[in-house]
């Protein structure tokens, strides 16, 4: 058997630019692949070229085993689908929103309400066919993005950044349905991401891109840990810390990540270790909080940036950590940039690599 | 002085009014004559420009081409053409001597459109392309990669681009409607054959029937209003 997809040597120029540069890749049946790197790396004009929307300067696609190009491009597109960073919505109902892709195929139209009522029913977006899209939340929106994409159920689902800037809420909802399509539905997922902790926690496999070259290549796991080793990996990944583990009495293990910080993570663990905190679950406050995490740190907020409804904070406690908090605590704390907080974690929050 | 002459002014509005209202009313010939007769002329300039003008726009708007700035900017620079001065121009051509006498359209309805459409064509170039550009891409990438072939995609951008081309339609229709240059030049307000709306308000005004200028003009005010609520409905429903 074929991969379901092979890309070799790809290249693709913008003008002076060199967004891709000599990948060669290949996808197989029914897998999820993450698709790491920072911003710029050339994430979505992978996507974008493996959707068939965009050509490549060079290089060569295999489909199943079959060359695509020319007329080949528009079958691709029916049978793969991308769902954009960016959530572009027609102008129009949710319904016809989700419908749009079964009618340029000339579904009978009983079948397409039957499958556009699945679709919505999965996304938890039930009963908001009649509603006109654009009046819709950030969040709703990408939801119908997607719905509208897996209606089709294309072999082969590319997202780019699916999670990006949305609610842990919405984000969630969405990363649940990748998994039904990918498990019940056989559908092969490929997600472009610089979170690791949303997407990057369901893929099996990885490969983590770097000025348009794949840098490295292998398990979700053996990838971070590579990234994590090399210094330009640090700054590109939040909450990802290499460290010595020394186990505790309590049966954890204390890790000095450096910068005269160490953290207490669950599982005895001897030696050196990547450790992974998801910014979700770093609680912020002003005041030391009276609980049973093992990990309470003193630190400065140094950063404080929007992410849809959420707001991140990049905290320097002798390391710099992310927290992603709501907005109204946000408000409620009175917090700015320079402000003292107090980031509190449990041991067990900690993934370590 | 000056209070004197704005309450002068208000009654002789108020007046015009009860005579707009009169006329309408009692179905004035004339009146009903130079209505119709701008509806048509105007109509059907909108028309003929509409049929040139959107197809344009779209390619402008969708397309890479050599000279598609230069394009763009020749009809930008058109939207604020003086229509006196444009119907200077078609009335050098179209007249006995012009390079196009012989067709003897002069002081014809057929010239006033084709005048008319000419005055309209860059609005509905220059904001279809906008409104087909600020879709364009993300559109036509969404589409394809939900399945659509290349013309079921560029039918998608249209249609999402739909509601602003139908709002310059209606700009195109309305300046048509309300502009006096080239209905003057051209039509030569002849009554019964070339008169219409405007070309008669400016005639009674310098007559001295204010009341029956305002009249007229709040027949004109009415039509243009109607018309741009209903287009603004419209919309909302292409939207819905």
């Amino acid at each position: 058997m074929p991969p379901l997809m092979s890309l070799r040597d790809l290249v693709k120029d913008y003008g002076e630019v060199r967004a891709l540069d000599h990948v060669s890749l290949e996808v197989e049946d029914g897998e999820t692949l993450a698709v790491f790197g920072p911003n710029g790396a050339g994430k979505t004009t992978l996507l974008r070229i493996m959707a068939g929307i965009e050509a490549p300067t060079s290089g060569r696609i295999y489909y199943r085993g079959v060359e695509v190009g020319g007329k080949g491009l528009a079958e691709l597109r029916r049978r793969c689908t991308m769902v954009f960073q960016r959530t572009v919505i027609f102008n129009t109902t949710v319904y016809k929103n989700v419908a749009y892709g079964l009618a340029v195929r000339g579904l009978p139209q009983n079948e397409v309400a039957e499958k556009v009522k699945d679709a919505l029913n999965l996304v938890k977006l039930k009963g908001y066919e009649r509603r006109p899209a654009r009046r819709l939340s950030g969040g709703e929106q990408q939801r119908v993005a997607l719905a509208r994409a897996i209606v089709l159920e294309p072999e082969l689902l590319l997202l780019d950044e699916p999670t990006a800037n949305l609610d842990p809420e919405t984000a969630s909802i969405i990363e649940e349905t990748i998994r039904y399509m990918n498990r019940e539905k056989g559908t092969t997922v490929v997600v472009a991401t610089h979170n690791v902790f949303g997407m990057g926690k369901v893929a099996e496999r990885a490969i983590f891109l770097m000025n348009g070259r794949i840098v490295e290549e292998g398990s979700v796991s053996d990838v971070l840990l590579r990234v994590s080793l090399k210094d330009a990996g640090f700054s590109m990944l939040d909450n990802i810390f290499v460290g010595w583990a020394e186990p505790t009495p309590n049966g954890t293990s204390a890790i000095d990540i450096g910068g005269g910080v160490k953290i207490e993570a669950s599982g005895k663990r001897r030696g050196r270790v990547t450790a992974l905190i998801p910014p979700i679950d770093i609680i912020i406050s002003k005041k030391p909080l009276d609980s049973s995490a093992r990990n309470v740190l003193k630190g400065r907020i140094v950063e404080v940036s929007e992410a849809g409804s959420t707001v991140r904070l990049k905290v320097e406690a002798g390391r710099v950590f992310t927290a992603q908090i709501t907005e109204a605590s946000l408000k409620e704390m009175k917090l700015n940039v320079g402000s003292e907080v107090y980031l509190t974690f449990k041991a067990s929050s900690i993934r370590l690599l | 002085m000056i209070g004197e002459a704005c309450s002068r002014m208000a009654l002789d509005i108020l007046e015009g009014l009860r005579r707009a209202v009169e006329l309408i009313l009692s179905g004035d010939p004339s009146v009903l004559d130079a209505t119709l007769r701008s509806l048509y002329v105007s109509g059907a300039a909108t028309f003929l420009a509409s049929i040139l003008g959107l197809p344009i726009g779209m390619m402008i708007g969708s397309r890479e081409f050599p000279g598609r700035r230069l394009l763009r900017g020749f009809f930008n620079a058109l939207l604020g053409i003086p229509t006196v001065g444009l119907g200077l121009i078609l009335y050098l051509i179209l007249s006995r001597s012009g390079p196009l006498g012989a067709l003897r359209m002069l002081y014809t309805p057929s010239a006033m459109i084709l005048g008319q459409a000419l005055l309209v064509l860059p609005i509905l170039v220059s904001f279809t392309a906008n409104a087909v550009e600020n879709v364009e891409r993300e559109i036509k990438d969404l589409s394809k990669t939900l399945g659509a072939s290349e013309l079921q995609a560029s039918l998608t951008v249209f249609r999402e681009a739909l509601p602003s081309v139908s709002l310059a339609v209606i700009a195109g229709f309305n300046r048509a409607l309300a502009e006096l240059g080239v209905a003057l030049m051209l039509g030569g307000n002849i009554a019964g054959l070339t008169r219409v709306l405007t070309t008669t308000i400016a005639m009674e005004a310098t007559r001295g029937n204010i009341e029956l200028s305002i009249a007229l003009t709040i027949i004109l005010l009415s039509i243009v209003f109607v018309l741009s609520s209903a287009a603004n409905v419209l919309k909302e429903k292409l939207e819905g």
